[in-house]
């Protein structure tokens, strides 16, 4: 995802002579196209996330569009305050983005999984909360967010990741996208984690069970109405997300169900309660936690069951 | 009005508007109130009528429980009315017990300790790359010198060498728990910190010296190529003898006695018990 990062920074860059990058000591390779053509306009503040916090803060007080990178543990956690204070409370219009965000780092320990920020930023008023599916979707979701004022959040997957998109859609902001169509369960999901959904969608197909997919690729503001429809056409949501399963996606579109008086079959997949001790590959880690291809198939069949 | 006559003023006003509220950091915004005001009347190049003005200084109190002192001073250059003074911290207020954006003249909201001087590296980086001649003042309590942010930032600014951003350390030694050489006894040298970190640093030895603050901060940029610091030495609770130095006038209001002899000492017939 980060090429095509570096494109959509790069073209944005063109378009807004106001747009800044800022890293937190991440490599330059990642950004080589925005850092040739823009070094003027590219600030590496050393490891110092409270720094590029600040910093951007003050660089948007001055008319600049600050879009700050680092790995997705420190951009989020080691500064939230600076996110809370200076970003939303001042409303500026900063854009925050974490690399690899859930198990993408699956062999560097839990120090690097990204598996609670959709839960701490979600709550915070004004940020804007966004996980891109693939590269594709991130460069989109890149574009959208130079239009759009305010401070916002991109997880970001890693390089070398596959698209799930076949074709060209529209990406608006806080509006889900219709992967699949099918009417007997929705399974809603964002981020690199959509990969899974859709090869477990493949699987749920074989065996009769027809799947719409939901990218909710804006986790806040959710997009309300294609989960109210989703009850309405289907019956059942399965939401999985690759974060904690407390206080994020899930339970998001559980806020909306419990607010609108709905009592559908209901589950949300993600990581229960836990630090994860395991090394390996992001899949080996997704198995490990629960978030594997046959789990998503076990956990939408068991909702079509309680359906009947 | 002398600066004196107009400090001492201030001074009383501050105690009214704590005292109308019921809350407020008193002793903090007395230890400040000479650096803010001469920063506003003497140093920076501020605008009222066009407090938005482009080419403005931006000025950034970091230590925003001292707001007190930077709402007085804004109102007396008329920033905003008197009127807006009386409601601080009361329903509907746009001046609140830290400082928050809203009324004319605020630029940054502040209140956790350690933010401001990042943000004004911000704000001095864009100016540069600008090409713009404005400045970045941000005053800092001693107390947010212990935030490991802070130091993020003086490591930042040094190394962008940002000679158009000035910090002003007010330097009262005394933070909410007691003395700070005996809350962190390695906080001194604190000078030769800023100095180890790439800033070039002048000290006032009388942070409640107008003179002396004003033919210092005249000089900023200290040398070129580097942001300015000033440490100055001042007073917490400065111009009431009660509350000089006790840790317990950082956010305690005056009884009515207090009060009293607050006015009595500062000079002034200010209506109490209101």
């Amino acid at each position: 995802m980060r090429a095509a990062l570096d494109a959509a920074l790069t073209e944005a860059a063109k378009i807004d002579k106001n747009v800044f990058v800022v890293v937190g000591d991440v490599s330059p390779i990642a950004l080589a196209n925005f850092t040739k053509e823009f070094s003027d306009r590219f600030i590496n503040v050393g490891v110092a996330e409270a720094n590029l916090v600040g910093m951007g803060a003050g660089l948007a007080m001055s008319g600049k569009v600050p879009f700050l990178f680092t790995i997705a543990t420190f951009m989020v956690y080691r500064c939230y305050e600076q996110i809370r204070d200076d970003l939303c409370f001042q409303n500026l219009n900063v854009k925050i983005i974490g690399g690899g965000g859930g198990f993408i780092y699956s062999t560097l320990g839990a120090t690097h999984h990204a598996t609670e920020d959709y839960a701490v930023l979600r709550a915070l008023p004004h940020m804007t909360v966004v996980a891109p599916a693939d590269p594709f979707e991130a460069k989109k979701a890149v574009t959208a967010l130079v239009q759009h004022h305010g401070p916002a959040y991109i997880r970001l997957g890693r390089s070398g990741d596959t698209n799930v998109y076949t074709q060209d859609y529209e990406f608006v902001l806080g509006k889900s996208v219709i992967m699949r169509e099918g009417s007997d369960i929705t399974i809603i999901g964002a981020g690199s984690i959509l990969k899974n959904i859709l090869c477990a969608t493949d699987e749920l197909k074989k065996k009769g069970v027809e799947v719409r997919v939901v990218n909710m690729h804006t986790i806040k503001p959710l997009d309300t109405n294609a989960i109210m429809r989703a009850v309405k056409d289907t019956g059942a949501i399965l939401a999985v997300e690759e974060h904690q399963h407390v206080g994020g996606l899930g339970s998001a579109i559980a806020e909306v169900l419990v607010e609108n008086g709905v009592m559908i079959p209901f589950l949300k997949l993600g990581v229960k309660d836990t630090f994860v001790h395991e090394y390996g590959s992001r899949d080996h880690l997704l198995e490990q936690v629960g978030l594997g291809v046959s789990h998503i198939v076990q956990a939408a069949e068991y909702l079509c069951a309680r359906k009947r | 009005m002398t600066d004196v006559g107009t400090l001492k003023k201030f001074r009383a006003k501050i105690i009214d508007m704590a005292v109308r509220s019921g809350s407020a950091h008193i002793a903090p915004a007395f230890s400040c109130l000479e650096i803010v005001y001469t920063l506003y009347t003497k140093i920076m190049r501020v605008n009222p009528k066009n407090p938005r003005w482009e080419d403005r200084d931006r000025f950034i109190l970091s230590k925003g429980h001292g707001g007190l002192a930077q709402y007085v001073v804004l109102a007396h250059l008329g920033f905003f009315s008197n009127s807006l003074l009386d409601g601080y911290a009361q329903p509907g207020s746009m001046l609140g017990g830290h400082v928050t954006l809203g009324a004319s003249g605020i630029e940054a909201s502040t209140g956790s300790l350690g933010h401001g001087l990042a943000m004004g590296e911000g704000v001095a980086y864009a100016a540069k790359y600008d090409k713009k001649s404005h400045r970045a003042f941000v005053v800092m309590s001693d107390g947010e010198c212990q935030e490991g942010s802070t130091w993020e930032a003086i490591m930042g600014a040094s190394s962008f060498k940002l000679d158009n951003l000035v910090a002003v350390v007010d330097h009262n030694h005394v933070q909410s728990c007691g003395p700070i050489k005996d809350v962190l006894p390695s906080f001194d040298p604190l000078s030769d910190k800023w100095r180890a970190f790439g800033w070039a640093v002048r000290e006032v030895k009388d942070g409640h010296n107008v003179k002396e603050l004003e033919s210092i901060l005249k000089e900023v940029p200290f040398e070129k190529g580097k942001p300015s610091v000033v440490i100055a030495h001042t007073v917490k609770g400065k111009g009431v003898s009660f509350m000089e130095n006790v840790p317990i006038w950082h956010y305690r209001v005056t009884n009515p006695e207090e009060t009293k002899q607050a006015y009595k000492e500062l000079g002034q017939e200010v209506a109490i018990d209101k």
